[in-house]
């Protein structure tokens, strides 16, 4: 490992990713990217009595799923890294009650997920462990009626409003030969550029999105460019402005290469406002959607940040504005393919969009 | 390249270019229709009564419980929430409103039991209401007994 700049951490010995795998609620298995997405959960509840039990449920579900993909057992998993958004981040550490690993709990509100990554990265080039997990999930019932008003109260939503997506994502990183690689890791600071409406999680958390992506381009002397795609958590569809606006005036452009998950996850007639938010959001599209890509060598480096505003409902009635923060890391293909990234059908696909490449390519040459 | 180099000033007048408003006049007149029909129904439900024989007193009193009772009803079946995407103040201000103010928290905060789940948080979003109904009333009758 080693520092680069003033943030940024470069893994000498990159991290493997060796599974990854989601689960989402109905709605975002119906966006665009809904194919992506390995299970989907019957309804709000997950056939539980309550809806933090139905978060707790998928997430001790995800865990499975991930050991299952790469063909793993408890005991070949060194360290558990996780979060959410519910208080003492129940969902993450209740679900993992019968593992038999230590268990790290992280909190970086909706950037939980690249915060766990960037740690678990840490560790594995280190030496420290062989092989961890790193997970995070969120739920939009449970999440709305801890942070706002009773999901059937009929207030009206302002459309620059998100919606905490239902899902649980998570990736298993190794030292071992995976698919997907870790290269760098851009960890974010507490940024607060004094946005107080906790309905407008993507103008708070914009400045910090652009603060992150900015220090990375300079602790690496890369320029926007180097990346396939840059991809931000969930700023939603004002955030994204905001961010390449802010990156504008700073003379650092943004291109057709940006775009942020909570704009991916669903689409214009889904009735949800401004996109998806939620530690969810940015953790089942870098699972389902981003790692498979990479693997299959559609994308070759791509930067993703998670973005977190760190909201809190009693100082949001006290006056108090929300502070934000993003941490981004970059990943690179490895050129080899591993079973535990992408389900079965995205696999296909994928795989055979390369074959169609390749045959054109050669065709190309052959004329 | 720089640094973000804003104040919240200017952040604020950013956000502002770039955040998307609906439209007051179509709210104006989706919560003037909205409202206005419930208020109609009310109406007609009052003169059935009336026209039943019922007194002028005995009706209103009927006219409210049957209008409390379609709002904690379409609040139940995850109605009520939807209808207030489009009418916005229309569908909060008449009394089915306060229906839904009523029934969304006791939805919600029955899993965590009926005594300390939904007993304690039933008036989580009415409360303000009620205490703040209860102020107004108090100061006016003050207000009434020294200048009548």
């Amino acid at each position: 490992m080693k520092k680069l700049g003033k943030q940024t951490m470069e893994f000498v010995n990159p991290p493997q990713f060796m599974s990854a795998a989601s689960i989402v609620g109905n709605k975002e298995s119906k966006g665009p990217i809904g194919d992506y997405f390995d299970e989907v959960i019957s309804d709000g509840y997950n056939k539980q009595k309550t809806w933090d039990q139905a978060q707790i449920k998928m997430t001790s579900d995800l865990l499975d799923s991930l050991l299952d993909k790469a063909k793993l057992s408890k005991d070949d998993i060194d360290c558990l890294i996780a979060g959410d958004l519910l208080n003492q981040m129940v969902a993450s550490n209740f679900a993992v009650r019968d593992f038999p690993t230590p268990f790290l709990g992280v909190y970086g509100a909706c950037s939980t997920m690249i915060e766990a990554v960037a740690i678990g990265g840490v560790m594995i080039d280190g030496g420290g462990v062989n092989q961890i997990i790193a997970f995070t999930s969120s739920h939009y019932q449970a999440t709305e009626r801890q942070y706002r008003t009773p999901n059937e109260y009929g207030d009206k939503y302002p459309p620059f409003k998100q919606r905490t997506v239902t899902g649980a994502g998570g990736v298993i990183m190794s030292n071992t030969q995976g698919g997907v690689q870790l290269r760098e890791a851009t960890l974010g600071k507490v940024v607060d550029l004094g946005v107080a409406d906790p309905r407008d999680m993507g103008s708070a958390m914009a400045p910090a999105a652009a603060d992150t992506l900015l220090q990375h381009f300079e602790d690496t002397g890369r320029d926007p460019s180097y990346y396939d795609l840059i991809l931000t958590g969930d700023l939603g569809e004002l955030g994204k402005k905001l961010t390449k606006e802010l990156l504008e005036e700073t003379g650092c452009h943004l291109g057709d290469n940006y775009d942020d998950c909570g704009v991916l996850i669903y689409n214009s007639k889904q009735k949800v406002g401004a996109g998806g938010s939620g530690c969810g959001c940015s953790a089942v599209v870098l699972a389902s959607y981003v790692l498979p890509q990479l693997m299959y060598g559609h994308l070759k480096r791509v930067l993703i940040l998670g973005t977190g505003a760190l909201l809190n409902p009693t100082l949001s009635l006290q006056g108090e504005t929300i502070p934000s923060i993003a941490h981004a890391v970059t990943l690179e293909s490895t050129g080899h393919l591993v079973e535990g990234i992408g389900r079965k059908k995205i696999q296909n696909k994928l795989a055979d969009k390369i074959e169609v490449a390749k045959i054109e390519a050669l065709n190309g040459n052959g004329g | 390249m720089g640094k973000i180099d804003k104040t919240q000033e200017e952040y604020q007048k950013l956000i502002k270019k770039h955040q998307p408003q609906g439209s007051p006049i179509r709210n104006f007149f989706a919560a003037y229709l909205v409202g206005g029909l419930i208020c109609v129904f009310g109406q007609f439900v009052l003169n059935t009564l009336q026209g039943a024989g019922l007194s002028m007193a005995d009706a209103s009193a009927y006219n409210t419980i049957i209008l409390l009772f379609i709002g904690g009803l379409l609040t139940g079946l995850g109605v009520y929430d939807e209808i207030a995407q489009f009418a916005g103040a229309g569908s909060i201000v008449p009394i089915t409103g306060f229906a839904n103010a009523i029934v969304s928290p006791a939805m919600e905060y029955r899993q965590d039991g009926y005594i300390l789940g939904l007993g304690a948080n039933i008036y989580s979003i009415a409360g303000p209401v009620l205490t703040y109904g209860m102020l107004t009333a108090f100061l006016i009758g003050v207000i009434k007994l020294l200048i009548f």
